[in-house]
């Protein structure tokens, strides 16, 4: 909300700075958002004496200005201005200053082959208005060489302040003194509102509310003359960004900034039969608010009528066809109180931001409406008043819910809250000055809202008004108490497994992408999401749409991206939500990747050492295996199958798992269909490990065992083996351990070949297995044996023959 | 015996000459082989008297030791000398480059080091680290906290939706990692201090906002912690974030559902430049809404306002790793852009700790 210094003065009564007033409002809540101080920005145009003017000797339409600035300085101004003549005061503004409207800076200029220096300025130029047809002329009493904001009064500051949506009372300038008097930046002057009788009953009569509007009151007043505001109305409504347009509306607008009290004024002639507060009908005709629009009544939505017609949204907007007008001569004032939330769902409903809306919807002061009908008539009669004019009595209709809430409050609470130690004569000064009544003076003082204060309902509220206008600067900062000498680990089991994985993929030469949970519903739909619980009703554009159920989409169409800015080989990973479904439990962190091109772990790009060998499935698999590695898993505990799901090639993917249900991660290329359309024709592989899905043990073990040395040298016998081509690695090496598990202790797979004199469809695996010597040392034939065993087991579980070499 | 000497001249001399091993071992051969010069005056001996055999004897006997001596400290030398030779033709490149490490090529999002920041500073402070869903119920995003059915923050234009359920209850991203407060307070029996990092959401996209963001929320409760604590608590935290020893900080009046005896922080900062330094100066920036619990929420998760109390406030992770580290545009935060990644992102083993200091 914005208004002037000396608005703010007319009703607080301060010596107190631009600055300090400014420092004070944004620490007791009322942020100042801007300070516009013209009398700073004005100050160098001066008041100019035009002594000469002649015709420009080039041109038809410029004069040739000689002009008096004051201390016996005169100055030749070339001006096309046509009110541009000698004999008038005029705004100069010297060479060297920046014109403040449109930024020009004012250099040593010829115009037409004739020097010029300086300015005569506009009222658009200096910013005052958007006037422009000649330049601004003086009073005749203004003194050369002066600053003229003062004489036409723009030299007020404008100050602009946000208000938090619990501070109604603040959007009157009234309540900002308040405040700041509070504050103890001055005395807030007394109320000047007095009451105005009436001479006769209104015949415009008030019939029945709705419920959303508890009290209505209206006066008539009898023959008038509507005209302009005066001008010092006017200057200051244009100072916070309104438009004069009449007397009558420009009262209205200025007591709803003065009071924070929106009131309407309708043209008493326009109206038919008794003024009604009602929810619209789906009969109403539509009608045309004061915004020029049409607009039709339904009925959520709250409309003041007569027996004619709507007259307009009840707290909101009024019509156009009961407004007043220049020629209106009778009116009738309306002042009520309307309901915030119906006001609100009015107002929401038809779109129209309004100041009175604004105001309404936060909740006024209850037991304004008479006050405020008093204030617009007193203005009404010093702006409009003639010989004839008459006033009616006051007609109210209904009662205003009252808000004043009694709360006991324990003045230890101030300190208990805010552990500063407030001297009870200081909390009562306070909240007094506040607009509190405050009885009692012992332990608990008993405290009464002032009724323009919705926001105050209990105990804490006032602990609040009191460190508030006490000051922030009496909290001393302590720490809080340590209540252990040693902190404990603070990470939840999963948030540890969020922060290990990061560390151990980017140590694998991957980069961390941080990015939207929210994607297009058809890549959504791809990967396997989509369902309609995860599709915004509000998303901010398709694009941002859908709940991811996947890390990978975000990554491919990041990979488009860099691969378009020229980086062909990629490792990139994510630690991210994934969303399977609204509920808690569907909601997931994945740690999710993807590699290109050559961005394998042993390096990318071309390297003189290197192969620039491709990425492929293994890649990521060792992904999958050092990130369960790196947070504390035996990545071999998990079963490796071929159950990924349908984003993956399906042939060239895998799954870990625990059992038949429980899926820990998927690895391999991307499904080729999936890369088409994203764009991409080349091979991408990819991982993606649930990390909520990994059990966490019930205790955590901390020893590490006790370590059992042999003397003897483990025994190392290689073996090869011809198997079909679809046996799987695993099964072999399973296969191996099964044979002789209390002597075989290790196994690894050191050949794959399927090349020249293998018979079709069949492949050589050859393995190194180590066979423990714990008491003794093996015989021959006891190593024979176990190879025999070996041999026997592989026979059995994968169908493997010897291969002689 | 004066062969003996003469022998043992010849042969040391012939070793001194040898230019090879293999010269070497020649020598050797025909010195101490067994048809060699000296194994031959050995076999000499069977013929001889017993005093002369033994004084004999002797003397071939240590002939043979020294010899064998000299041999292998030739041998030494010559193998030295062999080896220096190979050694002189055996040179690589030095200069040329290795492949890249790839811990030196990974990198944690900037927000992934600052999360750990932030968590390693109140961790010190006795704060424990909660987290809940992102997809939340209107109860615990709004109705909990105490923002009213008629609140602005509900509107569209600030809240994302999702469609109704057959109840007709709406479930919404949460706007505020405030959430996990309810959360917490219903789980757990005060004392309780947390902090709750996580994404939250909101309407809004453009220069300076975007949908999504990171908040970092904090939550006291116990039956004495006052404004004070809130205003220390900051002060250590900003402190030991920023790496600084001064901090001036400005509490505002403000007004938040959740909190009443509302404060939003600013801390000062001064302009060199482009770059903005954070502790003292005459200009303030605004960072964080806190305040005390409102007796509301208390109430709402089932604690007696008159006998708990506590303080919360909310941050934006991503605006303190944007001032601390100097990051311009929160947009790019979100747009996995690889060199960005490169230029702001930390390496895998910086990890930020209190003993071994927060940023490298």
């Amino acid at each position: 909300m914005k208004f002037t210094l000396s608005w703010l003065k007319d009703h607080l009564d301060t010596d107190a700075s631009l600055e300090k007033i400014c420092e004070t409002l944004t620490l007791i809540g009322l942020e100042v958002e801007g300070v516009e101080n013209n009398a700073a920005i004005l100050a160098p145009f001066t008041v100019g004496y035009v002594t000469d003017a002649i015709q420009h000797p080039n041109a038809d339409k410029l004069r040739l200005c000689t002009v008096d600035i004051g201390d016996g300085e005169s100055m030749q101004v070339v001006c096309g201005a046509p009110n541009a003549r000698a004999g008038i005061k005029i705004v100069f503004a010297r060479e060297g200053l920046t014109i403040p409207s449109n930024g020009m800076l004012l250099k040593p200029t010829e115009i037409r082959g004739v020097k010029s220096c300086g300015m005569m300025c506009s009222e658009r130029e200096m910013g005052i208005s958007d006037e422009h047809d000649g330049i601004i002329e003086l009073p005749e009493d203004a003194e050369v060489g002066k600053p003229f904001a003062p004489i036409l009064g723009i030299d007020d500051p404008v100050i602009e302040i946000a208000i938090t949506p619990n501070r109604p009372d603040a959007l009157g300038i009234y309540g900002v003194a308040r405040d700041l008097a509070a504050a103890g930046l001055g005395t807030l002057k007394p109320s000047v509102i007095k009451p105005i009788a009436g001479s006769f009953e209104s015949q415009q009569k008030i019939g029945s509310l709705s419920d959303g509007c508890p009290q209505f009151a209206g006066r008539l007043i009898k023959n008038i003359e509507n005209r302009p505001s005066p001008k010092w109305l006017q200057q200051r409504l244009i100072a916070i960004g309104l438009r004069p347009i009449s007397a009558l509306v420009d009262i209205t607008n200025y007591v709803s900034y003065d009071r924070c009290r929106p009131l309407h004024v309708y043209d008493a002639d326009k109206l038919t039969g008794d003024i009604v507060a009602r929810m619209g009908k789906p009969d109403d005709a539509p009608f045309t608010a004061l915004d020029g629009k049409d607009y039709s009544a339904t009925e959520s939505l709250q409309v003041i009528a007569d027996d004619a017609r709507v007259l307009g949204f009840a707290g909101v907007m009024g019509g156009e066809y009961s407004g007043s007008q220049l020629d209106t001569t009778n009116v009738f004032i309306e002042s009520a109180y309307f309901d915030r939330i119906v006001t609100a769902i009015t107002g929401r409903q038809t779109g129209i931001e309004s100041d009175a809306r604004y105001r309404n919807q936060r909740g006024i002061d209850t037991q304004s409406c008479i006050e405020g009908i008093e204030q617009a008539t007193q203005l009404v009669l010093d702006f409009c008043g003639t010989d004839k004019t008459e006033i009616s009595h006051v007609v109210v209709a209904g009662q205003a819910p009252t808000r004043a809430k009694r709360i006991e409050f324990p003045i230890a609470e101030v300190k208990r809250i805010t552990s500063v130690d407030v001297p009870t004569d200081k909390i009562i000064t306070i909240l007094t000055d506040l607009g509190f009544e405050v009885t009692g003076s012992g332990d608990v003082l008993d405290v009464l809202a002032p009724e323009w204060r919705p926001d105050i309902n209990g105990k804490q509220d006032l602990v609040e008004e009191v460190i508030r206008i006490y000051g922030f600067d009496s909290v001393i900062a302590t720490a809080l108490p340590r209540t252990l000498v040693v902190s404990k680990p603070v990470l939840t089991p999963l948030q540890d497994k969020t922060v290990r994985s990061r560390r151990v993929l980017a140590a694998r030469g991957m980069k961390e992408a941080v990015t939207y949970s929210f994607i297009p519903e058809e890549q959504a739909k791809m990967f396997g999401g989509g369902a309609a619980e995860l599709i915004l009703d509000n998303p901010i554009s398709v694009e941002m749409s859908t709940m991811r159920p996947s890390l990978l989409p975000n990554l491919l169409a990041a990979s488009v991206r860099n691969a378009g800015r020229g980086i062909n080989d990629q490792a990139m990973f994510e630690v991210g939500q994934i969303f399977l479904g609204a509920e808690n439990a569907d909601q997931k962190i994945c740690a999710a990747g993807i590699r290109r091109g050559t961005a394998t772990l042993a390096g990318q790009d071309r390297h003189w050492a290197g192969k620039n060998s491709k990425v492929d499935l293994y890649d990521v698999k060792a992904d999958v295996m050092a990130a369960l590695n790196g947070i504390g898993e035996k990545a071999e505990k998990f079963q490796i199958t071929t159950n990924a799901p349908a984003h993956y090639h399906p042939g060239r993917s895998g799954t870990l798992q625990l059992g038949p249900k429980n899926i820990i991660a998927h690895f391999g290329e991307v499904h080729p269909r999936i890369l088409k359309a994203f764009g991409i024709n080349e091979v991408i592989v990819a991982f993606e490990i649930t990390l909520n899905a990994i059990p966490q043990a019930k205790q955590k073990k901390i020893g590490k065992g006790a370590l059992n040395l042999s003397n003897r040298l483990e025994v190392k016998r290689d073996l090869a083996f011809i198997v079909d081509d679809n046996v799987e690695a695993i099964k072999l090496m399973n296969a191996v351990i099964g044979a002789d598990k209390k002597q075989i202790s290790g196994v690894s797979l050191f050949d794959v070949y399927n090349g020249a004199n293998m018979a079709e469809g069949k492949k050589s695996l050859a393995v190194e297995f180590s066979i423990k010597q714990s008491d003794k040392t093996l015989t021959d034939e006891e190593i024979t044996a176990i190879m025999d065993k070996v041999v026997a087991k592989v026979g059995k579980a994968v169908g493997g023959q010897l291969r002689d070499s | 015996m004066a062969d003996l000497a003469e022998l043992e001249q010849k042969i040391s001399d012939e070793i001194a000459a040898a230019d090879g091993l293999t010269a070497l071992d020649n020598i050797r051969i025909n010195a101490l082989g067994k048809k060699g010069e000296i194994s031959l005056l050995l076999k000499t001996l069977g013929k001889m008297q017993p005093d002369e055999r033994k004084t004999f004897g002797a003397a071939v006997n240590q002939l043979k030791g020294r010899v064998n001596q000299v041999l292998a400290a030739r041998k030494t030398v010559l193998e030295d000398e062999e080896l220096d030779r190979r050694l002189a033709t055996e040179t690589m490149d030095v200069t040329l480059p290795v492949q890249a490490d790839p811990a030196n090529q990974g990198r944690l999002h900037p927000l992934s080091q600052v999360w750990e920041e932030v968590v390693a500073i109140f961790a010190d402070m006795g704060f424990a680290v909660a987290d809940g869903p992102h997809i939340e119920t209107d109860f615990y995003n709004f109705t909990a906290l105490n923002i009213p059915p008629e609140h602005p923050a509900r509107q569209e234009h600030d809240t994302f939706y999702f469609a109704p359920d057959e109840n007709g209850d709406r479930k919404v991203l949460r706007t505020q990692t405030s959430n996990v407060q309810i959360r917490t307070m219903q789980t757990q029996e005060p004392p309780i201090r947390i902090i709750a990092p996580g994404r939250t959401y909101r309407n809004d996209s453009d220069l300076t906002h975007t949908p999504q963001f990171h908040q970092v929320e904090a939550l006291v409760i116990d039956k004495t912690t006052t404004l004070a604590h809130l205003k220390g608590t900051l002060e250590e935290f900003f402190k030991a974030f920023f790496e600084i020893d001064n901090l001036k900080m400005r509490f505002r009046a403000s007004h938040f559902p959740f909190t009443e005896v509302s404060y939003e922080v600013d801390i000062g900062y001064t302009r060199k430049g482009n770059q903005i330094i954070i502790g003292d100066g005459d200009e303030w920036l605004e960072i964080l809404g806190s305040g005390m619990v409102h007796p509301n929420v208390l109430r709402n998760c089932d604690l007696d306002p008159d006998v708990y109390q506590g303080f919360a406030f909310g941050m934006g992770i991503d605006r303190i790793a944007m001032l601390k580290y100097g990051i311009p545009d929160l947009r790019a935060f979100f747009d996995a852009d690889l060199r960005w990644i490169d230029h702001y992102g930390f390496a895998p083993f910086d990890i930020p700790s209190l003993t071994g200091g927060l940023s490298r």
